[in-house]
């Protein structure tokens, strides 16, 4: 007996050993040909690539500097807190090499080895150009102002905050970084075949829509980095109290219904005729898309439109007129239809169809029809600001209603919503909404009462260079 | 020691309408301009938020958006043998403070002017004589005309989202039998709204005023009749007349203002800065007096700081403009007794009249809960010089209109006059009468008298230990009369709506002005705009005569006060300013009309 406890403790110590051994074996990566990283087309370039990449979103805390970090963000295991990714040589990058950055950006490995959390979206970021990369460190060494200001310990407890189960989960997990540009089109491709190449490389590296749009695996790992996979942007779990939605072709929760002009819209303004960012992508199109270019944009739509939907058989929403009509008539006994008069139809009326490119329509709603009711829920107990952007620039918020309504009386209304005006969506009970309201897993960068004067952005956008 | 801030191109005092038209103007002429507002931030959200705002107590009853007066007020006297006392409540007017300004609160009525007004000595001078304007009267011209004023309507309406309907456009009628109006001065474009819808009191005052032979139009309001989005690319949603528009911040982003219609585009743009609780106590001038060098202010801290800048905009509520002015030593102190000087010279108010129609519970439910505060049908019949004013023997014009802005619930229970103050039969009235009842207004013009006037009060301050301002103000045997006339013909109107009763709250010989009860915050002069030096403080183009690189925006320009509600001439103005400026003034600083 005791033999067999000691073989298995020694196998237990051996495959332990093997493990650490893999973990802790160095990677090797290729060192990225040297170039021009310092001229100011290159760090416009790398300015753009980082808008495009949204560096700002995680790598600004609410009220810092610009690229200065510590923004928190929750973690199963505990808080971790974005880095000083500025020109500063003690707290930032500003010892980095090209080749170090790479491995930070492109493989998760900091310029001491560690292994990068994987809130680093380094695994989507695989897939950028050298040419793009370059330009990006350019513009860090260049195009940021250097801030002296540490980097935050992380607030996991010992054993989890270890770091090198990370390199594990980076060995399994962490692609190979393609060739040198990966954004160039197949041999021979057409026009449209070009966009369509732009457009994956933006959104499947750079603008890495999958970390919150793709569903996740048992290790967290996003399910698919690319068009070809089919859960690729199939939606995410709930993050911060928000549901990040399909964005393949499924005809009532994905983009089926959408035209790539609306898209475009959408991803430049955060608004359409019909709809409006909201939760997490509101900073998405405040910090990064509103600056991507229209060829951008329109690449971005066209290939999402190529994506084919999850599920092809999902049926298009149809108009349905019973619950406005008997609003119309007075009558609110259908659940939730009384709160939906009081609090809710002053501006998205009582048809359900908002009003044009201002309050959005909920009839036919593609997140509001969503399986999981998560951003519904939380958008009426929190409320949330579109922000102002260039080419719209008129924020619009809606008041949160949870200090007001009771967790029966949100289920009850999000349960009219989900269920009226034809949308096909299963109701929604009073402990779901209890559990988004006790919730406090929603650290956000503090934006939501609207942009304010001289903010992170802002300030990124007149620092000198 | 103050603290001195980094020079700027422009600094502009106070951010309401002319302060956010301003700065939007000079910054897309590519100046730095920092905007200083008194009061604390205010926007949409969180100060209009759903139901929250939907809150008379906290609002109209405890003056949420209003001039903190337990910080600066004026004081008020009838005469000059009276002695003045500080106004310790607000009633009678309500100038806002905060961010947006009284534009955050206004109503949303939007008219132009009427084109007589803009020339009315002259006008009534041509038409009846010099001596029908009586002794004392000190009406002028203001100096720019319709024409060239147009444009900058058109534009302000387009900014605002204004909805209403035109009579004619580049002298081609097309309002006729559709709601225009048909003693409207002609446009040079649509509104860019259509009419809002009606309500029932509206409809009804259109019909009998139909009846008795005059001529109901549709009132420009800047409430959204739909969503709309301006060129500025700042975005409205749809009035759902609510009702709760003046006194409140709109939550349905329907109702025009300085927060909603400009400040959007304003914070795009890095060359513009607002530094709220920023309380303005001066005008710096260099030592000549001639030239502005920028303003002092007190920050939240209570820390004094020094603003350096080349050009100084005024845009503060119009007795604020005229106390800077005074402050600063900018222009000429009026004095009453030699008619001499300038600044506080002509101020002017609006002389007010209402009728109240209540109708029988089987007659009209008016639904008076609901309203927009720009909404209504009103008639030009009397407005301007549109009838003779020979045998009535005044001067002045007065629009009437039903404007239902919402009745809300402390303040609107109105009952037929003879119903006893309290007790049951006061309930009784009430609760009949709450549904069935529609309040109507003459809103008539005010002229300018010789000792009706603004000065610095020797005795009291404020709490930042400066002069307040004084007013010396009463009604005059010419605005009583006016109230009479207008009253007769209002009268008629609510007869041939043949209600159980009716009920005037007027003037009459011998009443004074007293600051119990609002009447509005439409106040007028002060630092009057004029082609001559020696009677008015600002050129043409707002530009102060003494000190060339300060403007004075807003209603202290009117040399007297209008038929109209005045924030659609305020804002053509502030318009009308800043194209001076962008195309004259910034290519040749100095004065741009020769004294």
């Amino acid at each position: 007996m005791k033999r067999l406890i000691a073989t298995l403790v020694l196998v237990a110590l051996a495959a332990f050993a093997v493990v650490l051994a893999v973990a802790l074996w160095p990677t090797h990566t290729r060192a990225v040909a040297a170039g021009d990283t310092a001229s100011p087309a290159v760090v416009e370039a790398g300015r753009y690539a980082a808008r495009a990449g949204d560096c700002i979103a995680c790598h600004t805390a609410p009220g810092g500097q610009p690229f200065a970090g510590g923004l928190p963000m929750q973690t199963p295991v505990g808080t971790v807190y974005s880095t000083n990714i500025t020109p500063d040589r003690e707290h930032g990058i500003g010892a980095y090499t090209l080749d170090d950055f790479d491995r930070a950006v492109r493989h998760g490995i900091a310029k001491d080895d560690h292994s990068l959390y994987p809130a680093m979206p380094y695994p989507n970021y695989a897939r950028v150009t050298d040419a793009d990369l370059r330009a990006l460190y350019a513009y860090f060494m260049h195009g940021v102002q250097p801030v002296a200001e540490a980097n935050k310990p992380v607030d996991i407890p010992w054993p989890m905050s270890m770091r090198w189960p990370l390199a594990l989960w980076r060995k399994l997990f962490g692609p190979a970084v393609v060739g040198p540009d990966a954004a160039a089109p197949p041999a021979g491709a057409t026009a449209q075949e070009a966009v369509v190449a732009r457009g994956a490389y933006l959104v499947e590296g750079l603008g890495h829509c999958g970390a919150c749009h793709s569903p996740r695996g048992l290790g967290m790992q996003e399910k698919g980095l690319a068009g070809t996979d089919a859960a690729f942007l199939a939606g995410g779990a709930p993050l911060e109290g928000w549901v990040a939605k399909n964005l393949r072709g499924d005809a009532r929760d994905g983009l089926g219904g959408w035209s790539e002009a609306e898209l475009v819209q959408f991803l430049k303004t955060g608004r359409t005729d019909r709809t409006a960012a909201f939760g997490g992508m509101t900073e998405v199109v405040q910090h990064s898309l509103q600056y991507l270019g229209d060829d951008d944009l329109a690449a971005i739509a066209h290939y999402l439109k190529s994506l084919p939907p999850v599920d092809s058989q999902q049926a298009p929403f149809q108009p349905d007129t019973q619950a406005a009509q008997a609003l119309w008539k007075g009558d609110d006994s259908a659940r939730g239809a009384g709160l939906y008069v009081d609090s809710c139809a002053a501006c998205h009326r009582t048809d359900g169809k908002g009003y044009t490119r201002f309050f959005p329509a909920l009839a036919g709603n593609t997140v509001v029809q969503a399986a999981d009711p998560t951003s519904l829920i939380s958008i009426v107990l929190n409320g949330n600001t579109l922000p102002g952007l260039h080419a719209a620039p008129s924020p619009i918020t809606m008041p949160p209603f949870g200090w007001r309504l009771s967790d029966q009386q949100v289920a009850d209304v999000v349960t009219f919503i989900r269920g009226s005006w034809g949308n096909q969506a299963a109701p929604v009970s009073a402990a779901e909404v209890a559990r988004l309201r006790r919730d406090d897993n929603r650290a956000t960068t503090g934006t939501d009462l609207g942009p304010g004067f001289g903010g992170a952005a802002a300030k990124a956008e007149a620092s000198p260079h | 020691m103050a603290k001195t801030m980094k020079k700027v191109d422009a600094v502009i005092v106070g951010f309401g309408w002319t302060g956010a038209i301003m700065a939007k103007e000079l910054t897309e002429a590519g100046l730095n301009v920092v905007a200083l507002e008194r009061g604390p931030m205010r926007d949409t959200y969180p100060d209009g938020s759903y139901p929250q705002t939907i809150d008379e107590l906290t609002y109209n009853i405890r003056k949420k958006l209003f001039m903190d007066v337990s910080r600066e007020t004026v004081t008020v006297r009838n005469t000059t043998a009276d002695g003045a006392l500080p106004m310790r409540q607000l009633a009678a007017f309500l100038p806002g403070t905060g961010v947006g300004g009284a534009g955050l609160h206004w109503s949303g009525v939007h008219f132009r002017v009427d084109p007589v007004e803009l020339r009315l000595r002259s006008h009534y001078e041509e038409r009846y004589g010099k001596k029908f304007i009586p002794e004392g009267m000190t009406i002028q011209d203001f100096g720019v005309s319709y024409e060239e004023l147009e444009p900058h309507f058109d534009f302000a309406e387009k900014v605002f989202g204004t909805s209403g309907t035109a009579w004619s456009i580049k002298g081609k009628v097309v309002g006729e039998g559709k709601g225009g109006n048909p003693f409207a001065a002609d446009r040079s474009d649509d509104f860019p709204l259509e009419a809002q819808k009606n309500s029932v009191s509206g409809t009804l005052f259109g019909k009998a005023a139909e009846a008795v032979g005059y001529h109901p139009y549709n009132m420009p309001s800047a409430n959204t009749s739909g969503p709309y989005t301006n060129p500025y690319g700042c975005q409205m949603g749809p009035c759902n007349f609510c009702g709760f528009c003046s006194g409140y911040a709109c939550y349905m982003y329907s109702k025009a203002s300085p927060n909603v219609n400009v400040l959007p585009a304003l914070r795009q743009e890095p060359k513009f800065e607002l530094r709220a609780n920023a309380h303005v106590l001066k005008v710096n001038l260099a030592s000549d007096g001639k030239r502005a060098t920028g303003v002092t202010y007190v920050d939240a801290q209570g820390q004094e700081v020094v603003q350096p800048a080349e050009l100084v905009i005024l845009g503060a509520f119009q007795f604020n403009n005229v106390r800077l002015l005074l402050l600063s030593g900018i222009g000429k102190p009026y004095d009453p007794v030699s008619g001499k000087g300038t600044v506080g010279k002509n101020f002017a108010y609006q002389n007010l009249a209402t009728i109240k129609a209540f109708f029988g519970k089987d007659q009209h439910h008016t639904n008076p809960f609901i309203g927009a505060g720009g909404n209504g049908v009103a008639i030009d019949d009397f407005n301007g010089d549109n009838f003779d004013h020979g045998p009535a023997g005044f001067v002045g014009g007065s629009p009437m209109w039903v404007n239902q802005a919402g009745t809300k619930p402390i303040s609107g229970l109105a009952v037929p006059p003879g119903t006893p103050a309290w007790g049951s039969a006061w309930k009784a009235a009430a609760a009949d009468y709450y549904t069935h009842h529609l309040s109507m207004d003459m809103h008539g013009a005010h002229q300018s008298y010789r000792d009706n006037y603004l000065d610095l009060d020797p005795n009291y301050k404020d709490a930042f230990g400066m002069p307040l301002l004084r007013m010396t103000f009463d009604w005059k045997e010419n605005d009583i009369k006016m109230s009479r006339f207008m009253v007769d013909k209002m009268r008629k109107i609510a007869e041939a709506m043949n209600p159980k009763a009716i009920g005037v709250y007027a003037k009459d010989f011998g009443s004074h002005f007293d600051l119990s009860s609002y009447q509005t915050t439409h106040l007028n002069g002060g630092a009057i705009m004029g082609t001559d030096p020696s009677t008015s403080a600002i050129n043409r183009y707002l530009q102060s005569w003494d000190v060339p690189n300060v403007f004075v925006l807003g209603a202290s320009a009117f040399p007297q006060g209008l038929g109209y509600n005045p924030t659609g001439l305020v804002a053509a103005l502030a318009y009308w300013s800043a194209k001076a400026i962008r195309e004259q003034y910034l290519k040749h600083p100095g004065a741009l009309v020769q004294a």
